[in-house]
C-alpha cells in the first residue's frame, strides 16, 4: 500500500519544529512502527536523518513508545499502543499525520521522542507502599477479597505512556495519577499511607506543570490499557478528605 | 586462571545461613560512605537499587530507556515460582530445588539453585506487601497455577502481566529511595565500558543519548543487571533495546563469560510474517495449561483447522511425553514444535507454525473463564495476526527468548573482576542449560532483594578501597578509548544501514546455532564472522551526529559488540561436544530424538576468556559437582 506521511521534525527542545513529508510503501501486515523502521532505513541510505521515535518491547506493555497518529494519541485503533497497531488499520492512499505526544509537562527530546520524567517524579513523591526489603509476614496473612484486588490490577495496568497526557485539552495527568492512588489505596497494604499518598502526588502533579481535570474523558477514551474515570473519582475522595483533614491537623483541631 | 565458585561448606540446606552469618558486616554508621554503581533497572536492577539503598548505600543507577519502568522484565507475561505449598499438592524447597536443577539438565551449581528456592518464599512476601496485585481466589488468599517442567502448582501470577506488576513494585520501591535522595537516578544513560582501578571494578563511562555527552561514575563496586543477549539474533522476544554491551565491555576488560551456547528458544511465540518484521512476540507458556498443541498427521495437509477431523490431528507432545503433556520443559516443546515442521507437517505461510488450539477448554470452562485468564494475551494475538483465537487455533512457533549464559559469577554474585558483581539474566548462575517458565522473575528478585545486600557487604568490609575520583588516570583513558570508537563508529559513511548487517548476523546464527546445531554448520559461521564484522566497519553508515539524539549511533554500538560477542558464542557451541537443555548438538541424540548428554566429558561451566576479535578465546572450567539430584537421562514421558 501507498501512503504519505506528515511527520513531525524537531531537532530538539529550542528548534522551532515543522510538518515534513514522505510518499512511502508500506505492507498491510506491518506494524505502525516496522513501517517506520523501513522509512527510517530509506532516510538512512538516503542520508538524512532518520526520524526519532521511543519503543522498546513493541508488545504493548513497557509504555515506551507513544506518536498521536491523526490526532488520536496511539492511532485509531482503541486499547492498542502504537507498537501494537498495525498498517492494515489503513488503506492504500492514506495521508497520516504523526506528532509527539505534546504537554509542557513532557518536552521534546526529538522529533516524536519526548520526556516523560514527570512521571516518574510524581511516583517518587508518593506512589509505593513504604516497605523496606525483608520487614514482611507471610503473604497469605492478609486476605485481600477478590474484588478489591482485581479492581486494583484494573487500575495497576497502567503502563505509564502518557497518552492520557497529550489526549487531554488541560494536558492533565489526573488518570496515570489516579491509577497508581487507586491500586495501591484499595489494597490492605496501602492503608497506612492512603491519604498522604494522595496529597503528595497531587502536589507534584500540579508542580510539574500537568493541568487540572475538566471532565472531557478524553484520557479513557484514549488509555491503551482501559483505565476508567472511576480512578479519577477515588483520588479526588482521597485527596479532599486528607486535604480537610491536614488543615484540620494544622489549625489544632481534630484530636482522638 | 583458578575458578573459585566460594560455595560453603555444610550440608546443602544449610549453606545459605552459614554463609550469612559468615559474612562480614558493614556497621550502618559506615554504610553511607560506599557508593554502588548499578546498571539496568529490570528486576535485578531495581530490587538491588531500592534494597541497598534501604540499608544505607548510596547507589548511583543507570538505564538506556527514558524511564527505569521500561525496563523488559515488564513483558514477562506467565508468572513467578515459589516454594509456597499454598496449594497443599507436595511442594517444598527441596522439590522447587529438585526441578530447577534437573530443568536446566544438571549444568547448573546446587548451591545456588538451593538458595534460590529458599528465597523464593521471601520473594512473594516482599512483593505482596508493597501491593503487588497478585492474583487471588474468592477466599481472598493468592491463586496459583502450573507451569512447564513441574508437577505441582507453584506459580503466582498478576493476570499475563507478572512481570509488570513486579517490576512496578521494584521500581516503587527504589523510586520512594530516589525521594530520599539514597538512590540518585540517570536514565537514557548508556554504559559504554567499565573502569578498572588496580584490577577491581570502580567504575563505568556512560553516554547520555539525548546530548551524546560522555561521563565518567566512579563508586565502591558495579553491578551490572543489564539482561540477556537474546538480540544476537535480531529477531527475539526481547525488547528492541535490549542488548551486550554492558557485559560485553565487561568481558572486553577480563570479565569471564560462561556457558553462553545456553540459549533458550521458547516454544510459543507468534511466527515470523515477512521480512520487515522487527521482533518476535511471546504468547506466555502458561497457555499451555489449557491449550492444546497440535499439528495435521498428514503431510502438505493444508485444510483449515477446523476441517481437520480429531483423527487426523497429532497431539505430538501428549503423545510423546504422556505424564507431563503440553506442559513439558520449553527446550523440549521446541523441537518438538522443529520436527512436527522439519517432517513437513507445518502449518501456516511457509510451514512454519503448529497449533495450539483452546477449542476444548473453550468449551470445558467457556469463553469467560478463558478470558479472564488470557484475555490480554488473547487480544494481543488478535492485534498481530487478525485471527481470533476463541475461534480458530494460535499459530504458534519457537523463537529465542531469554539466555541462561552470562559473565561468570561465583557464589557471591561477583564475577572474577573484585567489586563485579552480576545480576539477573545478565549472569550465567542459576538455571544450568535450560530455564524453568517462571523461573526468570524469582531469580532477577533473589539477587536484588535477597542476595546483593549481604554478599556486597562482605566484599566492601573486608578491602580497602582508595578513593578513585572521576578524573583517575584509568577513568580518563576509558573514556578516550570509548571516545575514539565513537568517533570511528560515526565515520562510517557506507552503503549499508546498522538494522541490516545486524538481520544478516541474527539470521547467521539463527541458521547456524539456533534449535540445533552441528559442527559443521558452526564452523561455516564461525568463518563468515570475520567477513561481517569487516563489512559492518567498512559499509555501514550513519547520519547525524555523535553529539545528539540519535538512534543510529546506539544500535550501531551494540551491534558491534553482538558482532564480537556473536565469536564466543559460536565457540562454546562448537566445543561443547554434547546436547543438553536449549544447546541441542545434532551429532549427540537418542534414537528417539532426545538429547544426550556427556557428563564425563561436559558437566562443567565453560567461562571463556576474550583475547581480541579472530582470537580464540580461552576456556576456563568450573567443574560441577552433584550430591543431592544425581544425573540421569530427563524424562518427560
Amino acid at each position: 500500500m501507498k501512503i504519505t506521511l506528515h511527520v513531525w521534525r524537531q531537532k530538539g527542545p529550542s528548534d522551532a519544529g515543522r510538518m515534513a513529508t514522505y510518499h512511502h510503501e508500506a505492507h498491510a501486515d506491518m506494524s505502525f512502527l516496522e513501517m517506520l523502521d523501513t522509512l527510517n532505513e530509506g532516510l538512512t541510505l538516503k542520508g538524512e536523518e532518520p526520524v526519532a521515535f521511543d519503543s522498546d518491547c513493541r508488545e504493548g506493555i513497557c509504555g515506551m513508545c507513544g506518536i498521536v497518529i491523526n490526532g488520536i494519541p496511539h492511532g485509531p485503533r482503541k486499547s492498542t499502543t502504537t507498537c501494537q497497531l498495525h498498517m492494515r488499520e489503513f488503506k492504500d492512499g492514506d495521508h497520516i499525520t504523526l506528532e509527539p505526544f505534546r504537554a509542557a509537562a513532557f518536552p521534546i527530546v526529538r522529533d516524536l521522542a519526548v520526556d516523560r520524567a514527570a512521571f516518574d517524579r510524581v511516583i517518587q513523591d508518593g506512589g509505593f507502599v513504604s516497605v523496606n526489603t525483608g520487614s514482611c509476614q507471610d503473604a497469605n496473612c492478609i486476605p485481600v477479597p477478590k474484588k478489591a484486588s482485581d479492581l486494583a490490577m484494573d487500575a495497576a495496568q497502567c503502563i505509564g505512556c502518557g497518552a492520557c497526557v497529550a489526549s487531554c485539552p488541560n494536558a492533565s495527568a489526573m488518570l496515570f495519577v489516579s491509577a497508581k492512588v487507586s491500586h495501591l489505596g484499595l489494597l490492605p497494604q496501602g492503608q497506612p499511607e492512603r491519604g498522604d499518598r494522595a496529597l503528595r502526588m497531587v502536589h507534584r502533579m500540579d508542580a510539574e506543570g500537568f493541568g487540572n481535570c475538566t471532565n472531557t474523558r478524553e484520557c479513557e477514551a484514549s488509555c491503551p490499557k482501559d483505565i476508567g474515570v472511576e480512578f479519577i473519582a477515588r483520588m479526588n475522595r482521597d485527596f479532599t478528605l486528607s486535604s480537610a483533614l491536614e488543615r484540620q491537623e494544622k489549625a489544632g483541631g481534630g484530636g482522638g | 586462571m583458578e575458578l573459585k565458585s566460594n560455595i560453603p561448606s555444610g550440608p546443602m540446606d544449610q549453606k545459605w545461613e552459614k554463609h550469612r552469618f559468615d559474612l562480614k558486616l558493614v556497621n550502618p554508621a559506615n554504610k553511607r560512605k560506599y557508593t554502588v554503581l548499578v546498571v539496568g533497572t529490570g528486576l535485578a536492577g531495581a530490587s538491588a537499587a531500592a534494597s541497598l539503598a534501604e540499608l544505607g548505600y548510596n547507589v548511583k543507577v543507570f538505564c538506556f530507556q527514558d524511564s527505569p519502568r521500561r525496563a523488559h522484565s515488564i513483558a514477562a507475561q506467565g508468572g513467578i515460582n515459589a516454594a509456597k505449598n499454598y496449594c497443599n499438592d507436595g511442594d517444598s524447597v527441596h522439590r522447587l530445588f529438585y526441578d530447577t536443577v534437573k530443568g536446566g539438565d544438571y549444568r547448573a551449581r546446587e548451591a545456588n539453585v538451593h538458595r534460590l528456592a529458599e528465597i523464593s518464599v521471601s520473594i512473594i512476601d516482599q512483593c505482596v506487601a508493597q501491593g503487588v496485585p497478585f492474583a487471588r481466589e474468592y477466599g481472598g488468599l493468592l491463586a496459583n497455577r502450573s507451569f512447564g517442567g513441574t508437577q505441582v502448582s507453584r506459580t503466582f501470577y498478576a493476570r499475563g502481566q507478572t512481570g509488570q506488576q513486579l517490576l512496578l513494585g521494584a521500581y516503587q520501591a527504589m523510586m520512594r529511595q530516589v525521594g530520599l535522595g539514597k538512590v540518585q537516578l540517570l536514565p537514557r544513560t548508556e554504559m559504554l565500558d567499565l573502569v578498572l582501578v588496580n584490577g577491581a571494578a570502580r567504575g563505568v563511562v556512560t553516554r547520555h543519548l539525548v546530548t551524546g555527552k560522555l561521563e565518567v561514575h566512579t563508586g565502591d563496586a558495579v553491578c551490572l543487571a543489564t539482561g540477556g543477549y537474546g538480540n544476537v539474533f535480531f529477531l527475539s522476544t526481547n525488547a528492541k533495546g535490549s542488548n551486550v554491551t554492558a557485559a560485553w565491555r565487561a568481558a572486553r576488560r577480563g570479565a569471564l563469560f560462561a556457558n553462553p551456547c545456553f540459549t533458550q528458544i521458547h516454544p510459543t511465540c507468534i511466527p515470523v510474517s515477512g521480512d520487515h518484521q522487527s521482533k518476535l512476540t511471546l504468547m506466555s507458556e502458561s497457555l499451555r495449561n489449557d491449550g492444546r498443541i497440535w499439528v495435521p498427521t498428514k503431510n502438505g495437509d493444508t485444510r483449515s483447522p477446523s476441517s481437520i477431523p480429531e483423527a487426523e490431528r497429532d497431539y505430538y507432545l501428549e503423545r510423546r511425553y504422556p505424564s507431563f503433556g503440553n506442559l513439558v520443559p520449553r527446550d523440549v516443546a521446541s523441537r518438538a514444535a522443529k520436527s512436527a515442521c522439519d517432517e513437513g507437517r507445518g502449518v501456516g505461510p511457509g510451514g512454519k507454525g503448529v497449533y495450539l488450539d483452546f477449542g476444548d477448554a473453550v468449551q470445558r470452562l467457556g469463553q469467560k473463564a478463558i478470558a479472564e485468564k488470557y484475555g490480554n494475551l488473547f487480544d494481543m494475538y488478535q492485534r498481530i495476526t487478525d485471527e481470533n483465537p476463541y475461534k480458530v487455533p494460535m499459530r504458534i512457533y519457537p523463537a529465542i527468548h531469554y539466555t541462561m549464559g552470562g559473565l561468570w559469577v561465583d557464589y557471591n554474585l561477583m564475577s572474577n573482576i573484585p567489586g563485579l558483581y552480576v545480576l539477573g539474566e545478565a549472569n550465567f548462575s542459576d538455571h544450568g542449560a535450560n530455564r524453568l517458565g517462571a523461573s526468570a522473575l524469582m531469580q532477577g528478585l533473589a539477587d536484588g532483594y535477597f542476595i546483593i545486600p549481604y554478599t556486597i557487604g562482605d566484599y566492601l568490609a573486608k578491602t580497602k578501597l582508595d578513593k578513585v575520583a572521576p578524573d583517575h588516570a584509568e577513568c580518563n583513558r576509558v573514556k578516550q578509548d570509548v571516545s575514539e570508537r565513537l568517533q570511528k563508529l560515526m565515520a562510517g559513511k557506507g552503503k549499508r544501514t546498522v538494522d541490516s548487517i545486524h538481520r544478516e548476523l541474527g539470521k547467521l546464527l539463527w541458521d547456524k546455532c539456533g534449535m540445533a546445531r552441528n559442527a559443521a554448520g558452526l564452523k561455516e559461521a564461525l568463518g563468515k564472522l570475520p567477513d561481517l564484522r569487516e563489512e559492518f566497519w567498512k559499509n555501514v553508515t550513519i547520519p547525524g551526529s555523535g553529539e545528539s539524539f540519535n538512534q543510529s549511533l546506539e544500535r550501531a554500538g551494540r551491534v558491534a559488540d553482538f558482532l564480537e560477542f556473536a565469536e564466543v558464542l559460536l565457540t562454546d557451541a562448537h566445543d561443547r561436544n554434547e546436547s543438553c537443555g536449549g544447546h541441542f548438538r545434532e551429532e549427540y541424540q537418542s534414537p528417539e530424538g532426545e538429547a544426550q548428554r556427556d557428563d564425563v566429558n561436559f558437566a562443567h561451566v565453560a567461562a571463556w576468556e576474550y583475547r581480541g576479535p579472530g582470537e580464540k578465546p580461552v576456556l576456563h572450567k568450573e567443574p560441577l559437582t552433584f550430591e543431592i539430584v544425581h544425573p540421569t537421562q530427563r524424562s518427560y514421558k
